[in-house]
């Protein structure tokens, strides 16, 4: 059965059976593979996109309720790195494994888009339904409000100092040198494989993002 | 390099490698994700050892030969090679490595991830690959300003001529270096001069973990790539007896179904469609003998293995007989944990290739090494033939050193002869895992008449990882991997025995990130402290006056406690424990800060304090981010985490009824280092085991209980 959507902004036909959950479709069907699988059962958030700017588990959505509708995945949330979220991502070195980060980014950044300045306990509220295995939740917590900052701050603001040890006098912290060379050292991008969307990867700038590129929604 | 090239032992492989700067370019073999981004691989044309490739471009490509899951590897491994190599951080590129004898974990053997070995084993063999390459490049300069090497130095990726500061880029040397025989003894760098190795760094792989770019085993596409799942025996140990997939290959995209070694795999064009093909299959299992097991029984074989007499003996001091008799005070006790599973975020999956001539298998995998030899045999075809394409790992913890997942895409893959990927549903993960072994540890102990203890002794009893994992390392029935944690004990107590009975239940078993120490140190941690409570003694001074003669515990132990404020007012209704453990070469000490809901059991963990002793440090970064971790996989297992069985059948599915902590429960967690110029420790293991006794140790601070089964129950705490 054919289902028409937009996903990432281009208008998208898929000819699948009605109740086929919008997460296969975008991963084994549209080949988008930064939504991930976790549990099919909308406990754990791994497969969490935007449907009309709503943070959606595409693991339990039927391909029928997707139809019409604007579906963002985290390969949408921007082109080059600059949403405040995955800024602040990189910025506070969050991910571990990494594999419940598009899920968890996708929920901070739909939390962020309504409430720009969330209090821990708003943040628990919005991110408690995303599990990490690895334990990144206390960054987690700190980028969320490092993001809610760059989101507020639209002038082109310094990035905030870079994170160092809590351990004062017990390891060096990162070394100026060190911080300048970690700002623009992310590895290049890999060229898109097999038609995998993938879109080059800007060095992480300092610059700030002004607010009205903030928010993919 | 090649898969040909990569058969020639160590000497013949740096030969062809520099005989490749003489005009043959080097195409060294990348694995799949990675070999776009070291786009680099045309210009090649230096590679001095099985780690470090710099192109004219002025590239480096670093091979990172461990597996990436969390752990921060790719990083950590990258820093060490970067500070010799005296390279410009960032020009760095890493691929992971391919299964290769050069890549064999200098550990255990194999090429394969685990025992938080990354870092204590690659220091050496990393720094000196560094060396190695910087040497050359100097020797190059040199040759080129015919001027003595000692008047060249290294910075930043250049070789700069100290007299008339001219320099060149690695680059523009890497052709001639290529030329030069590999020196056999470098020097290394003075850890005084370490520009990297020590300091904060963050991850080379967030970027790619922030956009969804980074490829994980379940996203790896092939063409003509189709997709299978299977229908497993729902009881351990049991078989197909006959199936019917009439149903399943009626559903539309469903291709084939096919009986494996583990059960009925059905193959479709998608994930979605083999699942649904699966949902339709009719079988008839042959159940086996653990058909009618529960976990009573199971609790049942593990206290009369406790309770038989002339276990293997762990760990002997003095005469526990005479020292108990000689006690002015006996106390004993009874602990047990639970099996638990592993629940990477990222289910099982693999995916092969198998064909006449050799055989791709792409996984997320801790064990490499294995995986070649297992999938050789498979496909009937020599280990050389089998390319390993190692993609990130979404969790670990032990569960990817296993061969199921990739014994299963092999197997499919042959039968439907085209590429296959097989994934596991949730499900399929939580109930044919290989189990955190359940344990059941039983402790006698006697106090003299000051309250200090004379004698301890512990006897274990629980199945055994090592006798189906590496059999011959287990001897007179002793498995150390169950006895870890405890036969260490470090307390200074005159008379300790420590054995062990090796006891099997039918549940299968295996690596759960810091395994033994898992349920040892909350054992042990635990019992000691209900020692110091017989004795009238402050858990933390107790601990300390018997750590005297072990100091990196007592640092830890004193460092932890200082900086938690041991000793200071909490608010109203907070408790604090405190635990020490050493494990894979390193020392750590938490102090929990806990609130219990006395009429709901409800227990709150508010702040974690860790201090951890790593010996040297590479990534601060990262010693905090995995203190971290640790503490929420550990308090995971201790506040939720227990696998029953039923009917030989794992009674839990999915993340509602295993469940997991989340961002609500986090306690806020401190990080202290212990400075050090002792060899690495690990660092991805270490922190786990101590939570769980923290907590309870707070817990019964808090309610005069004592928790001596986990996980914490309310109905042991109200």
């Amino acid at each position: 059965m054919p289902f028409e959507f937009v996903i990432n902004g281009r208008s998208t036909r898929v000819d699948v059976p009605a109740n086929m959950p919008l997460l296969w479709v975008i991963r084994d069907v549209l080949n988008l593979r930064g939504t991930k699988y976790g549990c099919g059962m909308a406990l754990c958030g791994a497969c969490t996109v935007h449907i009309d700017g709503q943070a959606t588990r595409s693991c339990i959505t039927p391909i029928s309720e997707a139809a019409g509708k604007k579906v963002t995945t985290i390969e949408g949330l921007s082109a080059d790195l600059s949403h405040p979220v995955q800024k602040a991502w990189i910025e506070l070195d969050v991910p571990q494994c990494g594999y419940c980060q598009s899920g968890q980014i996708m929920s901070a950044a739909a939390l962020l888009a309504k409430k720009p300045r969330p209090t821990d306990a708003e943040v628990d509220d919005a991110m408690s339904g995303i599990i990490c295995r690895c334990g990144t939740y206390q960054r987690i917590r700190e980028a969320i409000h490092r993001a809610a900052q760059m989101h507020a701050a639209p002038a082109r603001q310094k990035a905030s100092p870079v994170k160092k040890a809590n351990k004062p006098g017990e390891t060096a912290a990162m070394t100026d040198e060190l911080a300048a060379n970690r700002a623009t050292g992310v590895p290049a991008p890999p060229a898109a494989p097999s038609g995998r969307a993938r879109t080059p990867v800007a060095p992480q700038t300092t610059a700030a993002v002004g607010a009205a590129t903030g928010g993919a929604e | 390099m090649s898969s040909a090239t990569i058969k020639v032992d160590r000497r013949e492989f740096l030969q062809s490698a520099a005989a490749g700067a003489t005009g043959l370019v080097i195409g060294f073999y990348l694995p799949n994700r990675i070999d776009a981004r070291a786009a680099t691989a045309e210009a090649v044309t230096f590679a001095p050892n099985a780690w470090i490739r710099i192109g004219t471009d002025d590239a480096v490509t670093l091979v990172i030969d461990k597996s990436e899951m969390g752990q921060g590897v790719v990083t950590s491994l990258s820093m060490l090679m970067a500070e010799d190599l005296e390279c410009d951080w960032k020009k760095i590129r890493t691929v992971f490595a391919p299964a290769a004898k050069e890549y064999a974990n200098p550990v255990f053997g194999m090429q394969g991830t685990g025992g938080s070995t990354s870092v204590r084993g690659m220091w050496m063999p990393l720094r000196t690959a560094g060396a190695q390459a910087r040497e050359m490049l100097i020797a190059a300069a040199a040759e080129k300003w015919t001027v003595d090497k000692a008047l060249c130095r290294a910075e930043n990726s250049q070789v700069i001529h100290t007299q008339t500061k001219e320099r060149l880029s690695y680059g523009s040397l890497a052709e001639a270096a290529g030329k030069l025989p590999v020196p056999s003894d470098v020097k290394l760098k003075d850890p005084k001069q370490f520009r990297i190795v020590g300091k904060a760094t963050k991850r080379l792989d967030a970027a790619d973990k922030s956009c969804g770019r980074a490829e994980f085993g379940i996203d790896v596409r092939q063409p003509g790539m189709l997709h299978a799942v299977v229908a497993r025996c729902p009881v351990s140990g049991g078989k197909v007896a006959s199936f019917n997939a009439d149903k399943a290959k009626a559903v539309r995209g469903v291709k084939l179904a096919v009986q494996i070694s583990s059960g009925v795999a059905v193959v479709a064009d998608n994930t979605w469609s083999a699942m649904q093909g699966r949902d339709a299959l009719e079988i008839k299992w042959e159940e086996g003998p653990n058909a009618a097991l529960t976990s009573a029984a199971i609790r049942k074989t593990l206290e009369e293995g406790a309770s038989k007499p002339g276990g293997a003996v762990a760990r002997k001091e003095g005469d526990v007989t005479s020292g108990l008799a000689s006690a002015a005070k006996k106390i004993e006790a009874v602990y047990q944990a639970p099996f638990l599973a592993h629940a990477t975020m990222e289910p099982m999956n693999c995916a092969a290739h198998v064909r006449a001539d050799g055989c791709d298998v792409w996984a997320p995998t801790q064990f490499q090494g294995v995986n070649q030899m297992t999938a050789a045999k498979i496909a009937g075809l020599k280990p050389e033939q089998v390319n390993i394409h190692t993609t990130y790992l979404g969790g670990g913890f032990g569960r990817r050193a296993e061969q199921d997942f990739v014994i299963e895409a092999v197997e499919i893959s042959r039968a439907a002869g085209a590429p296959v990927q097989v994934t596991w549903s949730r499900e399929d993960d939580m109930q044919h895992d290989f189990y955190r072994p359940a344990s059941y540890s039983r402790f006698e102990a006697g106090l003299d008449a000051e309250g200090w203890p004379v004698a301890w002794s512990n006897r274990i009893a629980c199945p055994s990882i090592m006798s189906r994992f590496f059999p011959g390392s287990v001897k007179d029935g002793l498995d150390s991997s169950s006895v870890e944690g405890a036969a260490e004990l470090p307390y200074a107590i005159p008379n300790i025995l420590v054995d062990y009975q090796l006891t099997e239940t039918g549940i299968p078993v295996g690596f759960w990130r810091s395994v033994g120490n898992s349920q040892n140190g909350f054992f042990s941690e635990c019992f000691l402290d209900e020692l110091a409570a017989a004795g009238g003694k402050d858990p933390y001074e107790f601990r300390r006056r018997l750590l005297q003669k072990a100091p990196r515990h007592l640092a830890v132990l004193e460092l932890a406690a200082t900086k938690a404020g041991w000793g200071e007012t909490l608010p109203a209704g907070r408790y604090r424990g405190i635990a020490v453990l050493s494990s894979f070469g390193s020392y750590v000490a938490q102090v929990a800060e806990v609130s219990v809901d006395k009429k709901s059991g409800k227990v709150q963990v508010h702040r974690v304090v860790c201090a951890v002793d790593c010996g040297r440090t590479v990534n601060p970064l990262t010693i905090e981010a995995q203190m971290q971790s640790a503490v929420v996989f550990g308090l995971t297992a201790a506040l939720k985490g227990e696998i029953t069985i039923n009917k030989g059948r794992v009674e839990q599915g999915n993340f509602d009824d295993y469940q997991m902590l989340r961002m609500n429960e986090m306690p806020k967690v401190e990080v202290h280092i212990v400075p050090s110029d002792q060899p690495s420790g690990g660092i991805g293991e270490p922190g786990t085991p101590l939570i769980a006794p923290a907590v309870c140790n707070a817990i019964f601070a808090a309610t005069r209980k004592r928790i001596r089964r986990l996980p914490i129950r309310a109905e042991d705490l109200v």
